[in-house]
C-alpha cells in the first residue's frame, strides 16, 4: 500500500478542526460579545445572523471527534480520558448555547434574560474550556502502556489558562468581524469600534504564544529555530503581522466582508504555527499519528466516505450561506 | 477503578443516552410527518397542509436544538467515560459513527436552516427538497447508529488482533445478525411515539372544543398511523425477540425471568412474577403453560436455555429486564387498543366526539417515548455484562476516572439535563396548546421590534409569529 492513510487522515481531521474553529467560533463570539450590547433589539440581530447556520457550524466539532474515533482510536481515547473534565463543561457549555437559540424566543419577555445570560455563560464556558483543552494539549499528555497516566487535574495551569483565554479573544474577534460584515448601522460602527483593540488583543495573544511554547517545550524550540526549518516557517510570523496591519487598516474603511476574511487569516495563521509546534504528534510530546493510527481497515473504509461526502457538505453549506446572505436587519429579517 | 465508580460511569451514560434519544426518536417521525404535509400542501394547495407544516415545524425546531446539544455530549462520551472501549473497539464503532456525521448530520444541519427559515427565500419545491434531505438525515442517522449499537449486541466481521477489534468484512460488520430487527423496531418506534405525541396534542384541543379543521386533520392522520404502525411494530418486534433468542440467549432468558427447564415440559409464560438474582429463581409466578413454548419456538414442547446454564457473571440482571420488557409490551398493547378503538369511531362516524377515546389517545401521548425507553433498557441492560457481547466486558472498557469525577460529571449532567430540558418540554407544550393558526389572524408582520408578537424574532422557528403572510399560495 502506497497511501499514508495515517497522513491523509491527520490532514481531514485537522481540517475539520479548523472548519470548527472558524465556523463555530463566530458562533461563539457572539455570545461572548453579548455583555457589550444589552439593548434586546441588538440581540436579536447578533443571533439572528447566525441562527440558521449555528448546528452545521457545530458539527464541524462532532466530525472532529468522530474522525479521530475512526482514525486514531488510540488518541481519541487518551486525549478524552485526559481532558474529561474541561471537555464536559464545554460541552454544557455548549448544551445552554445551543438551546438558547431557540428558547431564547419562545421564552415570555420577563423571562427571556436567563437565556440571554445562558447564551452568554454558555458560550464563554465553552471556549474557555476548550482553549484550556487546546494549551493543556500543546503542553502534553504522560501516556504509559497505552492510558493516560497523568492527574485528574493536570489540565489546570498558567499556560492552559492562558489559552483560554486567549481563545475568548480569537473568537471575540471572530465573531465582532462576522457581526460588521452582516449588520449595519449604527451596531456595525459599534463593533468596527471594538474590532481594533480585539485586533491588538489577539496580537498581543499569538506573540505570547510564540514566546511561551519554545521557552517551556525543547522540541518546539528545535522544531521553529533549527534550519533550514527556520527559513520554510518564517512566513508564518511575517504574514501574521502583515495579516495584522491590514485588518487594522480596514476597520477604517467602508468595512463589508474584509475584516472577517482577514480574521480568519489570521486565525489560520496562528492554527498553522500551533501545528508546525506539534506536528507529526497527535499526542504531544511524543506519539504521532503513525504510532496512534487504527487498522488500515478502519482508516479506508472511512476514507471513502469522506473524500466523497466532505465536497458535497461544503457545497451544500455554502448554498445555505448564500441562501440566507446579505445584511440583517433589526426587526424584519430576511424578507 | 473501583465498583462505584463503574457504577456511576454505567449511570451516566444510561441518563444522558436516555435524554438524549427522546429527542431523535421525536425529529425521525416529526421530519417524515413534515415531507407528508408538505407534499399534501404542495400537491392540493389546502391551507390547512400548510398551517400544519408550520405548527409542527416550530416543534420540530425546538426538539431538534435539543438533540444537537444532547447528542454531542454522546459522541464526546465514549472517549472520557469508556476510553478501553474506544481504544479496543474504535476501529469499528469510529468508522460508523464518522459516517453517520458525514451523511447525516451534516445534511441535516444543512437543510434545516433553508427547512425552518427559507419559507420565503427559496421556491416552494426547492423548500420541499430541504424538508426531504432532513428527513432523509434522520433516517440516515438511525440507520447508522443502530449499526454500532447491533454489532455490539451481535459482532461480526471482524478479528482481534493485538488486543484490538480489526474489521475484517464491513459489509457483515454493518449488516450484524441484529441489525435489520433493531432499525425496524426502532424506525417504527420513532412512528409510533411520533403518532401518539400528534394525536395526543390534536385530543387535547378536541377535548377543549376546538374541532377546526386542521386539529381534526391530524387528529385523524395520528390514528390511522397508528393503526398501521402500532400492529406492525407488535409483528417486528416478534421477529426481534426471536432473533435474540438464537443471537443473545441470556438475554432472552432474563427477558422472561426463565431459569431452568424441566425435562420434556414445554416451557411456560410468566405473566408476572419477580425474578430473584440472588435465590436464582422467579417469585410469585404467574404462569400461563406452554405459552412460552409457543412464542418462542413456535411450537409445544419446545425449550430455550435457562438462565442457570450461564455462569452467574455473565448473566443480565433479570429482575430489571424482566419488568422493563413487560412495560414495554404492555403499552404496545394499549397502542393496538386505542388503534382499533378509533377505527371503531370512525365507522361510527364520532372520531372527535367520542370524549372517552379522546381522553385516552390524550393520557397515550407520553407512551410511546416510555416504551421506547423501556426496550432500550431492556436491550441494554440485557446485553450487560458486555460491552461488545461475548467480546468486551463493561467492568474493561470504563474509563478509570476516581469516583468524585465521575460523581461531580453526573451531578452536572442531572442537574443541567433537568433545567435545560425541562424547560425545552414547557415551551413545547405552550407551543401544542397554542396550536395552529391561520395566517390571515395575525398581526401584520411590518410591526418592527417592541410591537407584540412581530417577528423581532424573524429565525426562531419555534417563534409564536411567523411569515406566512407572504408564504407561496397565500
Amino acid at each position: 500500500m502506497g497511501i499514508d492513510l495515517a497522513l491523509i487522515w491527520a490532514i481531514i481531521i485537522l481540517f475539520g478542526i479548523l472548519m470548527y474553529v472558524v465556523m463555530d467560533g463566530f458562533d461563539l463570539g457572539i455570545g461572548i460579545l453579548y455583555p457589550f450590547f444589552p439593548a434586546k433589539e441588538d440581540r436579536d440581530v447578533m443571533m439572528n445572523t447566525v441562527a440558521p447556520v449555528w448546528d452545521g457550524n457545530e458539527t464541524w466539532l462532532v466530525l472532529g471527534g468522530a474522525g479521530l474515533l475512526a482514525a486514531f482510536p488510540l488518541a481519541y481515547s487518551v486525549i478524552l480520558h485526559a481532558f474529561t473534565l474541561p471537555l464536559i463543561f464545554m460541552l454544557l457549555g455548549l448544551i445552554f448555547r445551543g438551546v438558547a437559540f431557540e428558547f431564547r424566543y419562545k421564552a415570555r419577555d420577563a423571562s427571556r434574560h436567563w437565556w440571554d445570560k445562558a447564551f452568554i455563560m454558555g458560550s464563554i464556558t465553552a471556549t474557555f474550556f476548550q482553549g484550556m483543552t487546546l494549551g493543556a494539549y500543546i503542553d502534553g499528555l504522560r501516556v504509559v502502556n497505552r492510558s493516560y497516566a497523568g492527574g485528574t487535574l493536570d489540565w489546570i495551569a498558567p499556560f492552559s489558562i492562558f489559552t483560554g483565554l486567549g481563545l475568548l479573544v480569537a473568537y471575540g474577534l471572530l465573531g465582532c468581524t462576522w457581526l460588521i460584515f452582516k449588520t449595519e448601522g449604527d451596531l456595525q460602527r459599534r463593533m468596527l469600534g471594538l474590532a481594533r483593540p480585539l485586533t491588538l488583543a489577539l496580537l498581543g495573544v499569538i506573540v505570547i504564544i510564540s514566546i511561551w511554547t519554545p521557552i517551556a517545550h525543547g522540541e518546539i524550540a528545535a522544531r521553529w529555530f533549527s534550519f533550514p526549518n527556520l527559513l520554510w516557517f518564517s512566513p508564518v510570523p511575517v504574514l501574521v503581522l502583515v495579516t495584522t496591519w491590514y485588518l487594522l487598516h480596514s476597520l477604517n474603511r467602508d468595512a463589508h466582508a474584509g475584516p472577517f476574511l482577514l480574521t480568519l487569516c489570521l486565525v489560520f495563521l496562528g492554527y498553522s504555527g500551533l501545528g508546525i509546534s506539534v506536528w507529526p504528534n497527535i499526542i504531544p510530546p511524543d506519539i504521532s499519528i503513525w504510532d496512534a493510527s487504527g487498522p488500515a481497515q478502519s482508516q479506508g473504509f472511512t476514507l471513502v466516505g469522506a473524500l466523497l461526502i466532505i465536497p458535497l457538505i461544503l457545497m451544500y453549506t455554502a448554498w445555505s450561506y448564500y441562501v440566507f446572505r446579505g445584511k440583517v436587519k433589526t426587526g424584519d429579517g430576511y424578507h | 477503578m473501583d465498583v462505584d465508580a463503574l457504577m456511576l460511569a454505567r449511570i451516566q451514560f444510561g441518563f444522558t443516552i436516555s435524554f438524549h434519544i427522546i429527542f431523535p426518536a421525536i425529529t425521525i417521525g416529526l421530519a417524515s410527518y413534515l415531507v407528508v404535509l408538505e407534499a399534501c400542501w404542495l400537491k392540493t394547495r389546502d391551507a390547512q397542509y400548510r398551517d400544519l407544516y408550520h405548527f409542527w415545524s416550530r416543534i420540530f425546531s425546538v426538539n431538534f436544538a435539543m438533540g444537537v446539544v444532547s447528542g454531542l455530549v454522546m459522541a464526546y462520551q465514549f472517549g472520557t467515560n469508556w476510553s478501553y472501549f474506544s481504544d479496543f473497539a474504535g476501529g469499528v464503532t469510529g468508522p460508523l459513527l464518522t459516517y453517520e456525521v458525514l451523511t447525516a448530520f451534516f445534511l441535516e444541519a444543512g437543510f434545516l436552516g433553508v427547512m425552518l427559515f427559507g419559507w420565503n427565500r427559496v421556491g416552494p419545491g426547492l423548500h420541499f427538497f430541504a424538508t426531504i434531505m432532513v428527513a432523509l438525515g434522520t433516517l440516515l442517522s438511525a440507520t447508522w447508529i443502530l449499526a454500532s449499537n447491533s454489532w455490539m449486541q451481535t459482532p461480526a466481521g471482524y478479528e482481534i488482533i493485538n488486543g484490538r477489534v480489526v474489521p475484517t468484512d464491513w459489509l457483515a460488520v454493518i449488516f450484524n445478525p441484529s441489525f435489520p430487527y433493531r432499525l425496524a423496531h426502532m424506525g417504527i418506534a420513532a412512528f409510533l411515539a411520533t403518532a401518539l405525541i400528534v394525536g395526543a396534542s390534536a385530543a387535547w384541543h378536541l377535548l377543549r372544543g376546538d374541532r377546526s379543521a386542521p386539529i381534526r386533520k391530524m387528529f385523524q392522520m395520528a390514528m390511522w398511523m397508528l393503526l398501521v404502525v402500532a400492529p406492525l411494530q407488535a409483528v417486528v418486534g416478534d421477529f426481534h425477540g426471536l432473533n435474540t433468542l438464537k443471537h443473545q440467549p441470556a438475554k432472552l432468558a432474563a427477558m422472561e425471568g426463565h431459569w431452568e427447564n424441566t425435562p420434556g415440559e414445554g416451557l411456560p409464560l410468566i405473566l408476572f412474577g419477580w425474578p430473584d438474582m440472588q435465590a436464582e429463581t422467579t417469585r410469585y409466578a404467574l404462569e400461563v403453560p406452554r405459552l412460552g413454548s409457543l412464542i418462542l419456538t413456535h411450537s409445544w414442547d419446545g425449550q430455550i436455555a435457562g438462565l442457570k446454564e450461564f455462569a452467574r457473571a455473565d448473566r443480565p440482571n433479570s429482575t430489571v429486564v424482566f419488568w422493563t420488557f413487560r412495560l414495554m409490551v404492555g403499552l404496545g398493547l394499549l397502542m393496538i387498543a386505542l388503534a382499533v378503538w378509533a377505527v371503531w369511531a370512525q365507522w361510527r362516524g364520532k372520531l372527535y366526539d367520542h370524549r372517552p377515546l379522546l381522553r385516552f389517545a390524550l393520557y397515550m401521548g407520553p407512551s410511546g417515548l416510555v416504551a421506547m425507553l423501556a426496550g432500550w433498557m431492556t436491550t441494554e441492560i440485557g446485553r450487560q455484562p458486555w460491552v461488545v457481547y461475548n467480546i468486551m466486558r463493561t467492568a474493561d472498557a470504563v474509563t478509570p476516572h476516581e469516583t468524585f469525577e465521575v460523581g461531580l460529571t453526573l451531578a452536572l449532567f442531572v442537574i443541567i439535563y433537568f433545567i435545560v430540558f425541562g424547560a425545552g418540554t414547557v415551551y413545547i407544550l405552550r407551543l401544542i396548546r397554542k396550536g395552529p393558526e391561520a395566517p390571515d389572524t395575525h398581526t401584520p408582520q411590518e410591526g418592527g421590534p417592541g410591537e407584540p408578537r412581530t417577528p423581532s424574532r424573524p429565525f426562531s422557528a419555534g417563534a409564536e409569529t411567523d411569515e406566512l403572510a407572504h408564504s407561496p399560495g397565500a
